[in-house]
């Protein structure tokens, strides 16, 4: 035999993948429907209600524009790292779905088929090794670009991710004190048995929040794509569906951190005040996934409420934020938390 | 020849490429990210080995933060073939005989390798997380505070150095 593999095991872990990554896609597609709505909502305006009923169909009419529209590789521009930046930010974008706990597990044809393509025993590490590639995408497509501006942009990108990624990374090592385990299935077990995390960690998720503001490039903390001093920033010489992509990766990125949120601090796919175990698997596993969904659809309608009710900080406001307060802080709440459980010797 | 086998020599064979691509590539913005690939491969080698720990740890680090600073410099200094300073061969040659004095090092220490104590892949937990854990804070607690006494030292010290005032 040359290659011992379970065909019905790659077979399943396939279509798990093909869901989860088309979910996040179609999320991704009307999360931008509804960034526009909630702008509407908070300006007094209508948004976009004429493709379909209520403007449903507006994501796909602006699929199909951008499809259609004229593709621009400057001459200048070295062509191969000018397609590879879109296609890297998109990519790390929907890796880090992979190990995320999607509901426990459901019964099908006789087999348990668990709702998570990979319960790695570092699945905390994995998001983070992918979260600090994500700037490559960025950073790729703006030096190809040949151009000072996306230059510009391209750097912001690069410092900014930097120096928010330790503040992130010190308020994890704070959660990961109280749960003792890396792997997030894990995490989720915990926080069904006893409480969400969030009670544990409340400082240590509000840092964690505002990194993931910082890491999406999201308002107020889109410096790498400020129009009035840098034009589009690092996608100003993209066009078509390549500048698609760009816009594209933001949501998804948005989607997968309201959903890493979800799981660390508040739970995962835990429904509070239901005890899952009086359902059949199936069942408690649909309620799963809806207790997700909703607490990451109110997470996304937070990143929308903020853009639209903050206005933009300065660079060094940015940096100074990053550097003097929110590290100092995460420090200080990961020793504080090392202190209670030394203390009552959790 | 297995899975594990195949995955070794494919793994291989794109850390040895892209470090070739990475010596002979004109642009240095080129150069740094064929050095990524090769951090990723060798990540990959360190998951056969049921490394995870490692694995990851070589992702975060290497590839996503100092990469990243040095892809940073490199396009802020903006290189490229056309602006580089002549070439001084007297330091074409020191490099040559640094760059030869390294490989011979190595090539003793492959000499010495005892073949009968091949790394086995995929069984082992030496390299995860708990077992890494307990040993470096229980056998080696001493070496590792002071090695991170130091390295926040050289930090300090960078920092001084890079102060104007």
């Amino acid at each position: 035999m040359f290659l011992t593999i379970d065909l019905a095991f790659i077979i399943e872990k396939l279509i798990l993948i093909v869901v989860v990554v088309s979910a996040s896609l179609v999320i991704a597609m009307y999360t931008t429907f509804a960034e526009r709505k909630v702008a509407a909502i908070l300006q007094d305006r209508r948004g976009p209600n004429r493709a379909g009923p209520f403007g449903l169909l507006q994501p796909l009419a602006d699929g199909i524009k951008l499809f259609f529209k004229e593709e621009i590789i400057p001459n200048f521009s070295s062509k191969a790292l000018f397609i590879l930046g879109p296609a890297l930010a998109m990519l790390t974008a929907v890796m880090t779905s992979a190990v995320i706990p999607w509901g426990d597990k459901v019964q099908l044809f006789g087999r348990d088929i668990n709702l998570q393509i990979a319960d790695i025993n570092i699945g905390i590490l994995y998001v983070f090794g992918v979260v600090s590639l994500g700037v490559y995408g960025i950073m790729i497509g703006a030096w190809a670009s040949n151009n000072k501006f996306s230059l510009l942009g391209g750097l912001r990108a690069a410092s900014q991710i930097i120096s928010y990624e330790l503040a992130m990374g010190i308020s994890l090592i704070a959660l990961l004190m109280i749960t003792g385990s890396l792997s997030l299935k894990e995490m989720v077990l915990q926080q069904q048995a006893g409480h969400w995390n969030v009670v544990y960690q409340p400082l240590g998720f509000l840092i964690f929040l505002i990194c993931a503001f910082a890491e999406c490039n999201r308002t107020p903390f889109d410096l790498p794509e400020a129009e009035n001093e840098l034009i589009g920033g690092y996608h100003t010489e993209y066009s078509s569906m390549k500048l698609g992509f760009y816009l594209f990766s933001e949501y998804i990125n948005m989607f997968i951190s309201s959903v890493i949120m979800a799981t660390l601090f508040f739970g995962g796919y835990d429904m509070p005040f239901v005890n899952e175990a009086s359902f059949s698997p199936n069942i408690a596993a649909l309620i799963g996934i809806a207790a997700l969904m909703g607490k990451v659809v109110m997470f996304l309608f937070f990143f929308m409420w903020v853009r639209w009710t903050i206005p933009r900080f300065r660079y060094d406001q940015l940096m100074h934020l990053g550097w003097r307060i929110l590290i100092p802080l995460a420090l200080f709440n990961m020793l504080a938390t090392g202190g209670v459980i030394l203390y009552f010797h959790k | 020849m297995n899975l594990t086998t195949l995955a070794f020599f494919l793994l291989s064979f794109i850390a040895v490429g892209s470090a070739i691509m990475m010596i002979t590539s004109k642009s240095p913005v080129h150069s740094v990210l064929w050095l990524i690939v090769v951090f990723f491969s060798i990540s990959g080698h360190y998951i056969l080995l049921n490394a995870q720990f490692l694995a990851v740890v070589n992702i975060i680090v290497y590839a996503g933060a100092i990469m990243v600073l040095f892809l940073f410099v490199v396009m802020l200094m903006n290189l490229n073939a056309e602006t580089e300073p002549i070439k001084n061969y007297r330091l074409q040659l020191i490099g040559v005989l640094a760059g030869g004095t390294l490989l011979l090092v190595l090539i003793t220490a492959m000499m010495r390798i005892d073949v009968e104590q091949v790394v086995q892949m995929k069984i082992g937990d030496a390299g995860l997380i708990k077992v890494l854990g307990m040993t470096l804070f229980k056998n080696y607690v001493l070496p590792f505070e002071i090695s991170s006494v130091l390295f926040l030292s050289a930090m300090i010290g960078a920092v001084i150095i890079g102060k104007k005032d």
